[in-house]
């Protein structure tokens, strides 16, 4: 089955490569069970381990190796240091080699439960899965794990290796017994298929051929099982194509750039652009290599419309309006951080090729990926997966990801540290607006406020306790009320007495109060008032999302500036002291973070003028800003 | 030009995707061009990327000076054939000192290459760098994600990288950071002969077979390109019929014996070959970590 090198002829290998399929496949299972050896083994019995590469293996076999006097085929695939010193897989590998029948791609991911969040990456862009098990161990609590990523990832076909066999003296009672467990433990996760193969990948039986050792076993060696699997999914599906890039190198032309996600295109089809509905005719599809007549799912082309229609990244081109728009869902998500998620703080989502702010609104329950036992959650710690409900700034063109990955599959990103945080798969979208129908109302924000002759907006002001928020914030509110202004205040402290009353000083709790707090003055802002919000709101992701709540212009961060230590000395409340005595738990500045705006409208130093100048100083600014005249 | 292979079209679409989602996400890219067969290949899916438009964004050569001529001909065609931008950088200071690839050893490739790379990258304020690297190429590179995050020292952390799904490419960074971005990442050395020689792309010359003068060093034929060879004692240039399969400075490239001379020739050759290209490259024999160490400081 390897390509005997010597004999291919540049002819033969065209003709050969017009027709060869693909297989993307990953390896996985519990540590030490042997993946990266398969994989090394899979590389040298296909031939693709070249001299050079070879000798080099032996130097560090000598040097790094757990095989004694033979080749350790792990440190072919464990290409970082730490891994070879440590004898352990942290990140995916991707290798790839070929055999007369298929191409391969294969990621090696790691086992251990730290490293759930790269063994998922290496799920991602796969169609199968070799999941490895030492016939001695039999299932491990990290096989159940594996088996529950790959299934979650959308991955259909398994294929189980029950590895080292030889060590349990090729048993094929042993082999069965294994088989049948994982067949009572896979039973609800969908596999379309599952095969399983004993093997040695150390030794090398079954791997090419079948092994004389193993004569009891009927079925193919992994390779020719991995050559001829069928994994093709052939349903017929709605062309769809999420814009990456308006083409536009002058006014004669202009294009839309993307990859076909599922379906197909041809100049003359009717679409339609999903967030709009509006609809338009293909004139051209447009390749460097000449227009096309057909293009398919997977292609990278750019499309010329007979109509002028606005196009921009993020929206999806549909053959129809087959496509739902929403801005909430469901999904199962993986949560990938660090730091955990608290339900309602703001994060950006990135799916398809749009990106929108996001909040996780709630946690329908944790999944317990050792037992598969759901469990209730209020937050998500990294490798957890969890079922949870998602809401959206904006409404996209969304689709569960059994139906369309391309449409189905997201990413949570942090807004601070712009981490990859959680990856999520849709499992079901809400009807538009969630069910929660809006009523379309006739008088709007603008003509309540011009009524008041102002333009409403949220002058938010943030800093530590003590630093002058509430005392400036009123002085505010009575010079604005004095010029007619009309004026609203949600301080922190009287909106924890009635609205937020249910709520702590956890971190989840402090989210959410600040996310109802920019709810509250939103309402505000669309009767018309000029809102003084005046909130510790120690978390820079939050004021951010309040901030998205509003519209442009329409949010004003005050930044109430004073030192620590000076907050401390004035300790108006004398909170300060008793925090200090640690009598309060998680208190800004002592105990629990603040972090201050980056860029804020105004920015207050306190310690250098007192606080009836400072609040003059708003007032000329939002009158600067355009709030008012006069 | 033949019909790509199936494999071929879905590499160059999966690459095309790629190199969109960097313009579309990032404020500042930059395609480094090295102006071997990579660059080659991987400039040729940025012109496909945004035709009828050019690329938008400009081109970046790290020049050594120490680079084959014919490298340095090739590059300046083929900037004036496409019509795009190209930014040259020189470390000027290890320059004027004279830090050399015959004297100075691994400190030349640091502050030749790593060094210049890096104050380029600062320089022109880039958040996205493109790189040509595959991932067949090494073990450390097989590890390595399509969008690479660097911190604001360029540096990597192969421990703690970003994760990864799908086609859904991260590019988000603060002031200072970057993302590495490869979109060769899945290709193979023979994928990228093949792609050459299928789509006729132009190569520069020293991938064919011709008579070049040339001294043996430690098993390492070395072409000599101009008068700046340092001979050791008694060594006198001899003539062989070679080649190469990557391209660097000259003094540290090591030629093949081959006979190809022409892109069928050299992709019928990959397929008989057993050894692998970076057999040839003298600064990564140091120590099988070797690239992941230059790599973590900032190195392509």
């Amino acid at each position: 089955m390897a390509p005997d090198s010597t004999n291919v002829t540049l002819e033969g290998f065209l003709r050969e490569q017009a027709s060869m399929g693909e297989l993307r496949f990953l390896t996985c299972g519990s540590v030490d069970d042997g993946k990266s050896t398969l994989i090394g083994r899979l590389l040298h019995e296909a031939g693709q381990i070249l001299d050079d590469q070879l000798a080099t293996l032996e130097k560090d076999s000598v040097r790094h190796g757990t095989t004694g006097e033979d080749i350790d085929f792990a440190l072919l695939v464990d290409g970082l240091e730490a891994e070879r010193e440590q004898g352990i897989t942290i990140d995916v590998a991707y290798r790839f080699f070929t055999t007369t029948r298929r191409r391969f791609m294969v990621a090696d991911t790691p086992g251990h439960e730290q490293y759930t969040r790269n063994m998922a990456t290496g799920a991602a862009n796969a169609d199968l899965a070799v999941l490895l098990v030492d016939a001695r161990n039999g299932l491990m609590t990290q096989t159940r794990r594996h088996a529950f990523v790959v299934s979650l990832m959308g991955i259909r076909h398994v294929v189980l290796a029950v590895n080292k066999i030889d060590l349990v003296d090729f048993s094929e009672e042993r082999f069965h017994e294994i088989r049948l467990a994982f067949e009572a433990m896979s039973k609800g996760l969908g596999f379309a298929s599952a095969r399983a193969i004993p093997i040695s990948a150390r030794f090398g039986d079954n791997i090419t051929t079948r092994s004389p050792r193993l004569p009891w076993y009927s079925g193919p060696p992994m390779l020719e099982y991995l050559e001829t699997v069928d994994v093709s999914d052939t349903t017929a599906r709605p062309f769809r194509m999420p814009v990456q890039w308006v083409n536009r190198p002058d006014h004669t032309f202009r294009g839309y750039s993307g990859t076909i996600a599922t379906g197909s295109v041809r100049p003359g089809d009717r679409i339609a652009v999903a967030s709009s509905g509006v609809g338009a005719t293909i004139k051209r599809i447009v390749t460097m290599d000449g227009d096309r007549d057909e293009a398919n799912a997977g292609d990278a082309i750019t499309l010329v419309m007979e109509e002028e229609v606005d196009i921009s990244r993020g929206d999806v081109v549909t053959s129809g309006d087959t496509v739902a728009v929403s801005d909430r869902f469901d999904a199962n998500l993986v949560w990938l951080s660090e730091a955990p998620l608290y339900p309602s703080r703001g994060y950006l989502m990135k799916l398809g090729t749009a990106t929108v702010a996001a909040t996780v609104t709630r946690i329908q329950h944790r999944v317990d990926i050792n037992t598969y036992e759901h469990v209730t959650a209020d937050t998500l710690r990294m490798n957890d997966v969890a079922h949870v409900m998602i809401s959206l700034g904006t409404m996209i063109a969304v689709e569960t990801y059994a139906a369309d990955k391309d449409l189905g599959g997201f990413i949570l990103i942090d807004r601070l540290t712009n981490s990859t945080v959680a990856v999520g798969m849709v499992t079901e979208v809400a009807a538009v607006g969630g069910g929660v129908v809006w009523q379309k109302q006739e008088v709007d924000k603008l003509a309540r406020a011009a009524l008041k002759h102002q333009h409403p907006a949220t002058v938010w002001f943030t800093g530590l306790s003590g630093a002058g928020k509430s005392t400036i914030a009123n002085l505010v509110e009575q010079k604005l009320h004095a010029i007619g202004r009309h004026t609203f205040m949600l301080d922190g402290d009287n909106v924890r007495h009635g609205l937020n009353r249910d709520l702590g000083f956890a971190e989840a709790d402090r989210i959410e109060n600040i996310r109802r707090a920019a709810e509250a003055a939103k309402l505000m802002v669309e009767a018309g008032l000029i809102v003084l919000v005046s909130f510790i709101s120690p978390y820079r992701g939050d004021r951010d999302s309040a901030r998205d709540l509003h519209g442009p212009g329409e949010f004003i961060e005050v930044f109430v500036d004073t030192p620590v230590d000076e907050c401390r000395r004035r300790d108006p409340k004398g909170l300060y002291k008793r925090a200090d005595a640690g009598l309060i738990p998680n208190f800004t500045g002592v105990s629990a973070p603040y972090e201050a705006p980056l860029n804020p409208e105004i920015r207050l130093d306190t310690t250098s003028a007192p606080a009836d100048q400072l609040a003059e100083r708003v007032v000329e600014e939002l009158r600067a800003r355009g709030l008012f005249a006069g | 030009m033949t019909e790509q292979t199936p494999h071929l079209k879905r590499l160059e679409a999966e690459s095309i995707h790629i190199i969109r989602e960097v313009a579309a996400e990032c404020r500042n890219p930059v395609m480094l061009y090295s102006i071997g067969k990579d660059s080659t290949v991987m400039l040729h899916l940025a012109m496909k990327a945004f035709y009828p438009a050019k690329p938008p964004f400009p081109l970046l050569h790290v020049d050594t000076k120490w680079k084959f001529r014919d490298m340095i001909t090739f590059r300046d065609e083929t900037i004036d054939r496409l019509g795009v931008k190209l930014i040259k950088y020189t470390n000027e200071e290890a320059r004027s000192q004279n830090v050399n690839p015959f004297e100075h050893g691994s400190y030349y490739t640091h502050a030749m290459k790593t060094v210049a790379l890096k104050a380029a990258l600062t320089e022109g304020g880039y958040d996205a760098a493109f790189g040509g690297a595959r991932r067949d190429e090494e073990k450390s590179r097989a590890k390595e994600r399509v969008f690479s995050f660097r911190t604001a020292a360029h540096e990597w952390d192969p421990k703690n990288q970003r994760p990864e799904f799908w086609h859904l490419y991260n590019g988000r960074v603060n002031k200072g950071e970057s993302v590495r971005a490869f979109p060769l990442s899945n290709w193979t050395e023979l994928d990228i002969w093949t792609y050459i020689m299928l789509e006729g792309l132009p190569v520069v010359p020293l991938y064919f077979t011709a008579e070049r003068p040339t001294v043996m060093r430690d098993g390492t034929i070395i072409v000599v390109d101009d008068d700046r060879m340092q001979f050791l004692p008694g060594e006198t240039p001899t003539m062989r019929k070679v080649r190469f399969r990557s391209l660097g400075c000259w003094p540290l490239s090591g030629a093949v014996e081959s006979d190809a001379l022409s892109l069928q020739d050299i992709v019928a050759e990959m397929l008989a070959t057993r050894t692998s290209e970076r057999g040839g490259r003298l600064i990564d024999k140091d120590a099988s970590d070797s690239m992941e160490k230059k790599k973590r400081e900032g190195y392509f």
